[in-house]
């Protein structure tokens, strides 16, 4: 029997091997060092705000994986012979594998500032870091105040964690405005005013210089590069984004750039290896993702269409409309399709922009100027359905329809006061169009 | 605003101290005079019930309500033991016309609803003397504290938005200390009220003016209890207000089970009664109402003329109509967590421990066992009652109509539906009697499964598998399992109670009717992926 070995037990390598077991009975047996069970990596700052237990991040109880024949080794892979396809492992044990699936993730970016190896200074991405953060955050008494380094979305996440028990927070931001580098402007200015809100102090333009230690090696305080200022702190967050987690491949003969380089069957350049997730770095972008995704539902598609190929039905990572998700503090974010910040913008590319005049309520849609052609669209504190949007980018709607049909989209929760009317007078106004609003229609949503 | 919080705690801690404390006050003693009506009353015919009771509590000092149960029990089994060593001797002479002459003497029901109804009569004291001053400080200081506590939240809670923070840091909210206090009061509340009203004869007394301002009548534990529940729900409900302030669904459902729970439940029950008319819920539908069909309610209806028919017309077609389809058209969320009492507890006083109920699978297998198990049970008593009322025969294949009423009113009504349904809620989450026990929750739940509208929709491949829905599901549905499959979510026990839908970080969870066809749709690919992919795999 064909033996797979999938080395990482985050959303890709489980979803291959899920995947992998209804299509076939081939032993399947997933490495980890960080966990036994596969948990939900975006839950654990709910561990940490008490929102959830850490057992609430397991997707499958604790029996699913023998019930499934799905193997289960816990161990750090050290070396990786694959002319004889063995894995060794730190405790100098050794597995067999005739295919090897690497899904090993990513791991927080470090840029070389002093002291970023310090006793209290940590990421927010392992099940470990969470452990981390509990010993030297467990409460304001114990951490003063927290500085965390790198906005975006694990930082601003980290912010509201500590917050959670009510740990200052001083958040240094590269950019002028928090995330300008995707959100347009409209939007990173609504979170930037949501963040100071919290309570959180937001430093913009912002960058770190070192991190300095008390006598017992513990992070004592930060200086900051512009000003030189010293922010007295116990813990330090890295969150200045993350790099794909494959130094264990160093003197392997598996070619890496950043990541691991895989073509579009997610195959490495050694037969039999393949590559998934946070941790695969595609050859040349696929449309106009970036080379290495590291978001959940990337990693999830990677590995649906690598367990197809490795089934015997080969098949292309190839996925479908962009879109995505994110919680900011209270402000909840939806996108579909690309919308792309100012800086990244394209000339064709125009936005129409709606914001509400009191609430955290905002929307951004992108299309072409020239053609009208909807391309994608940001929501704040809108739920949209992704089904509809899915099938409005696949037969090239423009806008004109999208705002038409605006009302099929939604996907707030009943009750709740609906904004279509507003949005569509606003662009009526703008373009001097008279596009009229349809009804919901279920016969529409559901004829898909 | 912490210290009116912490102002607010201490008031509702010595108002509950005193109300617990209460129990112990005043004292027990009939007059000669009372003690014969009460006699003749009841017509016993016991001829030494009335010697006995006096010797036990008439003129008494300082019997509080322990002694005075206790001496009014055990002057009730002098009597009963006299009779009964009758009963033997007769038997043992074969005198058979001697023997059966003896039974009418014998005192039946239960005795310590003997003893309320006594104790009712007997009480002095604070309680029953100074009873608005007593209110006041039991009720009205509960009240008044536990709304320091709450409303302060407005502020403390900050923005809008989704508040659990620290709930499994909490030994209130995740099985600590407070909670395992709170289960152990609630449990003894119920077993008292249930099993023995007449050691809480004094909180019945708090309620006595109100109890004869609606219906005109004194109070009875029973109204105690409605009264009590229409407080607690109101104050949990301010809670509930705040907490999901930003959640439009929560504010009109918790508005809504207000409403049916303080009009429905409560004051029209008490109205009908002030204008003698049989009490009744018209939202209590059958079998959660399982005695509805029994002989004697069908007896008093039918006593009641018009009126009485209307009820029983109308608590058929409740059943048989209306609950169906409006389930059809809205899930059974209509009635679960919108009209329902027993939903209006859990969703308002049991809101707080929604996360502690269990996600496992054994868990849910448990609750098809248990919970459709009621349901044959329910159904076969009441079959069994309908036969009795109709052929007026007693016994079904040699089994006691009355012995099967009893057996379910004891198991089912007073332990499973009290005492572990409310009582467990600090250790096993707030819905344990809708999940497990509710035989109308499983009916309702056969038609929201097979023939409705409804369901709570996933939004394509947006899940996280984070398990915020899963977690906070007060059914013990494992909502993450079918969202992170890109599956709706269709299953019988679910309430519809909107938590998962609002405590989810991406928006992946609406619930919503619509269209039956498409309702149910498995998935294995996710939507985002490869076009081809998802139809290869999924065969849509």
């Amino acid at each position: 029997m064909e033996h797979i070995v999938i080395i990482g037990n985050g959303i890709s390598g489980v979803t291959a091997a899920r995947h992998i077991r209804k299509n076939s009975d081939k032993k399947i047996t997933i490495v980890s060092a960080e966990s036994k069970y596969f948990f939900s990596r975006t839950a654990l700052m709910y561990v940490y705000m008490g929102h959830m237990k850490f057992e609430h991040t397991q997707p499958y109880e604790n029996w699913f994986w023998d019930k499934n024949s799905i193997d289960l080794k816990e161990g750090f892979v050290t070396h990786l012979n694959t002319d004889e396809k063995i894995l060794t492992f730190k405790d100098s044990s050794t597995l067999a594998y005739d295919k090897l699936i690497i899904a090993t993730g990513s791991k927080p970016n470090k840029f070389g500032w002093p002291g970023q190896d310090l006793k209290g200074v940590m990421g927010m991405y392992h099940k470990q870091d969470l452990e981390n953060l509990e010993k030297h955050a467990p409460n304001k008494e114990v951490c003063k105040r927290a500085v965390i380094v790198g906005g975006g979305l694990i930082g601003i996440e980290l912010a509201e964690m500590l917050r959670s028990r009510k740990i200052p927070v001083t958040f240094l931001v590269r950019e002028a405005s928090f995330w300008n580098g995707v959100l347009p402007t409209q939007e990173s200015e609504m979170i930037t005013k949501h963040i100071k809100e919290h309570h959180i102090d937001l430093r913009l333009s912002t960058n770190l210089k070192e991190i300095k230690a008390d006598e017992n090696g513990t992070v004592k305080s930060i200086i900051i590069e512009e000003t030189g200022e010293e922010i007295f702190c116990n813990v330090v967050g890295l969150t200045a984004g993350v790099v794909p987690n494959i130094d264990f491949l160093k003197d392997s003969n598996i070619a890496t750039k950043r990541g691991i380089l895989v073509n579009r069957f997610l195959e490495t350049n050694i037969p039999h290896v393949y590559a998934i997730g946070d941790c695969a770095e595609q050859h040349e972008a696929i449309g106009q993702r970036r080379n290495i995704e590291a978001v959940w539902y990337t990693g999830r598609m990677m590995g649906e269409a690598l367990a197809q190929t490795i089934c015997g039905k080969k098949r292309e990572y190839n996925p479908g409309h962009w879109f995505n998700s994110a919680k900011f503090l209270d402000i909840e974010y939806q996108t579909y399709g690309w919308v792309f910040s100012e800086r990244d913008k394209l000339e064709h590319e125009k936005y129409f922009q709606w914001q509400h005049p009191k609430e955290n309520i905002c929307i951004t849609i992108s299309y072409d100027k020239n053609t009208h052609q909807f391309l994608g669209i940001n929501t704040f504190g809108i739920r949209m359905r992704h089904e509809i949007f899915d099938k409005w980018l696949t037969e090239n709607k423009p806008i004109a329809h999208v705002l038409e049909f605006l009302s099929d989209a939604n996907f707030d929760p009943e009750f709740y006061k609906l904004y279509e009317v507003e949005i569509l007078s606003k662009f009526n106004q703008e373009n001097n169009t008279n596009i009229q609003l349809k009804k919901k229609s279920w016969k529409r949503i559901f004829s898909l | 605003m912490k210290f009116i919080q912490q102002t607010g705690l201490v008031i509702f801690l010595i108002g509950l101290a005193l109300f617990i404390g209460a129990i112990f006050t005043g004292s027990f003693s009939l007059t000669p005079q009372e003690l014969d009506t009460f006699i003749s009353e009841k017509g016993y015919k016991s001829e030494i019930i009335k010697d006995e009771l006096s010797k036990a509590i008439v003129d008494k000092e300082d019997l509080n309500i322990f002694a005075f149960s206790d001496k009014v029990i055990t002057a009730i089994e002098t009597s009963n033991n006299y009779y009964d060593a009758l009963i033997a001797k007769y038997n043992a002479e074969k005198n058979w016309t001697k023997k059966g002459q003896q039974y009418q003497y014998k005192i039946s029901g239960k005795l310590h609803s003997t003893s309320f109804t006594l104790a009712k009569k007997a009480g002095k004291g604070f309680a029953a003397d100074n009873t608005a001053l007593a209110w006041f400080l039991t009720f009205g200081l509960g009240i008044i504290g536990a709304l320091l506590y709450i409303v302060p939240d407005v502020v403390l809670l900050g923005k809008p938005g989704i508040k659990n923070d620290g709930i499994f840091l909490n030994a209130a909210t995740n099985r600590g200390w407070i909670g395992w206090f709170a289960f152990i009061f609630l449990v003894t509340f119920y077993i008292l009220l249930y099993f023995y009203p007449d050691f809480i004869v004094n909180w019945v007394y708090l309620v006595d003016p109100i109890s004869k301002f609606t219906s005109g009548n004194p109070a009875s534990q029973w109204f105690l209890y409605g009264f009590l529940y229409c407080t607690v729900m109101t104050v949990m409900a301010v809670r509930m207000y705040i907490k999901y302030r930003h959640s439009k669904y929560q504010i009109l459902r918790t508005t809504s089970v207000l409403f049916f729970q303080i009009v429905f439940a409560f004051l029209i029950p008490e109205i009908l009664v002030r204008f003698d008319k049989p009490w009744y819920d018209f939202k209590n539908a059958f079998p959660l109402d399982y005695d509805f069909f029994f002989k004697w309610n069908l007896d008093e209806l039918l006593a009641s003329g018009t009126f009485g028919l209307f009820i029983l017309v109308w608590g058929v077609v409740l059943t048989v109509v209306v609950v169906p389809v409006m389930v059809y058209f809205f899930g059974k969320r209509w009635y679960c967590s919108w009209v329902c009492g027993c939903g209006g507890l859990a969703e308002t006083l049991g809101d707080p421990y929604r996360q502690l109920s269990s996600k496992t699978l054994l868990s849910w297998r448990v609750e098809r066992i248990v919970i459709h198990s009621v349901l044959i049970f329910v159904l076969v008593m009441t079959g069994f009652a309908l036969y009795t009322f109709y052929s007026g025969a007693g016994e079904v294949i040699g089994i006691k109509t009355q012995t099967i009423q009893d057996i379910y009113g004891f198991l089912i009504g007073a332990i499973f539906a009290g005492v572990i349904g409310t009582g467990f809620y600090p250790i096993f989450g707030n819905r344990v009697w809708c999940r497990f026990g509710c035989p109308l929750a499983a009916y309702l739940g056969f038609i929201q499964r097979f023939k409705s509208r409804f369901r709570i929709t996933t939004n394509g491949g947006q899940c996280i598998s984070c398990g915020n829905c899963s977690t906070y599901c007060e059914q013990g549905i494992d909502v993450r399992a079918y969202a992170q499959k890109g599956e709706n979510i269709v299953r019988s026990s679910c309430v519809g109670c909107g938590i998962c839908s609002a405590v989810c970080p991406r928006g992946v969870l609406k619930l919503e009717n619509g269209p039956e066809e498409g309702r149910i749709n498995p998935t294995e690919i996710l939507l985002g992926n490869d076009i081809d992919l998802m139809e290869l795999v999924n065969k849509k």
